[in-house]
């Protein structure tokens, strides 16, 4: 396994900029993700480490080559496609053995290295069957099976799992990030599901425009994001914009919102509050605030309440009250009083 | 369900009790039930009516010529006053049929093994490069679907005599003449099938094939052209077929001992009227729809057609 530098990476279009000088190094055994909307340049910038595309600009380098103007099948990639892209004529071993025929591996030990690689995903007992004989999720280790057993020195992985229904997703993230792990593997994943990103990497980088918006790990993204982009496509987020008034913001609305003020850049125009910060209480007693409840969605452990601040809407995520809790019996048109610790609501660029 | 069960016995008398009573909305109701029952069974009546009618105005003139090839009567009449297996037996024992059919069948075959290959480059330049005037090369290449065949027939026969003129040596009537002239009936077809299952095709394969070492080449033979091979399959047929069955374009192509099939039947009918002519067209398709049938083996056509 090798690593890979993006170095000042830039793709366009005519006159549109697909990527716009990506700079990204992921390190040896590291699984990096691109998140981000559709349409944010990850999939460009993939397709450009796997030779598909040519960069305008800018240099790809895998275990220390320049690989820039290598065309792709000389490249010592491993690609997973969201569609598997499996070989809809051959078995499942011969899918497996491409890449070791295609490297003029023999017949004998090609065999052995299939089984291994099958063994791996565990579907040694289907290797004479072909892909359309197979579920979606056989489908899908198969094709890992196949971008694994050529050794590659990046292992990329474009939306893996966006074919899987809700239930399987969450278990293959599992295996392949075990598997990632165990074996070592050098890996950049592309995903527009922040929970796939989130539980998967070691790093993530999040894109928005075609531009890198911020890199880091999950908990540096989610308590620390740099933009109000990244708060808001990190996990669940409240964006108010804003005026600053003292140590608070004073939302567009008219409410008086308090917030932290060390570490607030100059550019800072949106307060940033994740909704399981907010604090909640029935009736107007309290130091907080007093907001209305707009609506109750129950979401078994958790329940969700949309409050309303004379115009400011914040959504709240709490866990479920218990019947004890004095919340548990909290409907649409109460009157609570909330509240949260400065620190919590981040001023951010917008 | 049997007259004893409970449940269907207890319905039946719930359904006569109201019955008994008369009851206005209720009547009503089951007559808007019945109506509507009533044009459903006629819109699904009339709509497997005209399924019907279509297939009828199809096979109709097959149907015709299978029975017409056993009517014992040398001019067709109705009813026939014996029915024989003459006619057959004629066709067989006249050798211009049988070197027609081999000479139709050979040119089929050499036209479909040249026109293919050609179709399917073709297609994949069309789809897949990026040259200049795509949709005039694609009109262009559909043209002898348009221009009548008796038209191209023409202007290939001028066109060939000017290039006899120019060589010195025979075109018209020769084999390499004729099957020139069907390579252009192949490709229309090909590029029409090849296109449509390369726009079917997961562009993601070749790209994951390249991922793996392979190269363009490569990729193409190994991972591209067996996924077209449906597509390709149905192409050849389709251009045998053409081939085997075209007479406008061919009939002022042929020369002695040269003649194709199509050719000869209408040969034989310039002297003759008798029901031999049918027996050869019941052969013909006997053989066509049995090349239909061994493609579907391989290809489902409906998924092509």
């Amino acid at each position: 396994m090798g690593t890979l530098s993006l170095q000042g990476l830039r793709k366009e279009y005519g006159q549109s900029v697909a990527v716009e000088r990506v700079d990204i190094d992921v390190g040896e055994g590291e699984l990096v993700s691109l998140l981000g909307p559709s349409g944010c340049g990850k999939t460009t910038t993939l397709r450009m480490v796997a030779g598909f595309i040519e960069p305008t600009e800018g240099r790809v380098v895998i275990a220390g080559q320049d690989v820039t103007k290598m065309p792709a099948y000389a490249r010592q990639t491993g690609m997973v496609f969201q569609s598997y892209a499996l070989f809809p004529h051959m078995t499942v071993a011969g899918n497996v053995g491409f890449g070791l025929e295609m490297r003029g591996v023999g017949r004998a030990e090609r065999d052995r290295h299939i089984m291994e690689a099958l063994k791996l995903v565990q579907l040694d007992h289907l290797s004479e069957r072909l892909p359309r004989q197979l579920s979606g999720g056989q489908q899908q280790r198969v094709a890992l099976a196949r971008a694994l057993v050529i050794n590659p020195e990046v292992f990329l992985l474009d939306e893996p799992l966006s074919n899987l229904d809700a239930k399987l997703r969450a278990q293959v993230r599992g295996e392949i990030r075990a598997l990632q792990q165990r074996l070592g593997l050098t890996t950049l994943l592309v995903t527009h599901d922040q929970e796939e990103a989130l539980t998967m990497s070691d790093r993530l980088i999040v894109m928005e425009g075609g531009r890198v918006r911020q890199v880091g790990t999950a908990e540096e993204l989610y308590e620390n994001p740099a933009d109000a982009f990244v708060a808001d496509f990190v996990g669940r987020c409240n964006i108010v914009k804003g005026t600053i008034e003292g140590s608070a913001m004073r939302s567009e609305s008219g409410s008086l919102l308090p917030c932290r003020m060390e570490g607030a850049p100059a550019n800072a125009s949106v307060l940033a509050l994740r909704p399981e910060r907010i604090a909640m209480q029935p009736g107007t007693d309290g130091s907080g605030l007093t907001a209305r409840i707009g609506a109750v969605l129950y979401l078994g452990a958790q329940t969700e309440y949309q409050l309303d601040l004379d115009g400011t809407v914040l959504t709240a995520i709490r866990p479920t009250p218990q019947d004890n809790d004095a919340l548990r019996h909290i409907k649409t048109g109460d009157t609570v009083n909330i509240s949260w610790d400065p620190a919590a609501a981040r001023l951010l660029p917008a | 369900m049997t007259f004893t069960d409970p449940i269907y016995s207890k319905a039946r008398r719930d359904d006569s009790d109201r019955s008994s009573v008369p009851h206005d909305a209720d009547l009503r109701h089951h007559r808007t039930i019945a109506v509507n029952r009533l044009q459903a069974a006629l819109a699904r009546l009339s709509y497997r009516s005209i399924i019907a009618f279509g297939y009828v105005l199809m096979l109709a003139p097959v149907a015709m010529i299978l029975v017409m090839s056993f009517f014992q009567d040398e001019i067709v009449s109705f009813p026939p006053s014996g029915l024989t297996f003459h006619w057959y037996a004629n066709a067989f024992s006249r050798s211009e049929f049988a070197r027609g059919f081999l000479v139709s069948a050979q040119v089929a075959l050499a036209a479909m093994i040249i026109g293919v290959p050609l179709g399917t480059a073709a297609a994949l330049a069309l789809s897949r490069s990026s040259i200049a005037g795509k949709g005039a090369i694609n009109t262009l290449l559909l043209g002898p679907l348009i221009v009548p065949g008796i038209v191209a027939g023409t202007a290939l026969y001028l066109f060939y005599l000017r290039i006899e003129n120019a060589l010195d040596r025979d075109v018209v009537g020769t084999f390499a003449g004729l099957i020139a002239a069907h390579v252009l009936l192949t490709i229309p077809w090909t590029v029409r099938v090849v296109t449509a299952s390369l726009q079917g095709l997961d562009r993601a394969a070749e790209e994951a094939a390249a991922n793996l070492g392979a190269r363009p080449w490569t990729v193409f033979r190994r991972i591209t052209l067996p996924m077209l091979r449906p597509g390709i399959v149905a192409a050849s047929m389709f251009s045998f077929i053409q081939s085997f069955e075209n007479l406008e374009l061919t009939l002022l192509l042929v020369g002695p001992g040269k003649t194709t099939l199509p050719v000869a039947m209408l040969n034989y009918l310039e002297f003759r009227m008798d029901p031999t002519l049918a027996a050869v067209a019941t052969v013909q398709i006997v053989i066509v729809a049995a090349l239909m049938l061994i493609t579907d083996k391989f290809v489902k056509l409906s998924r092509i057609v």
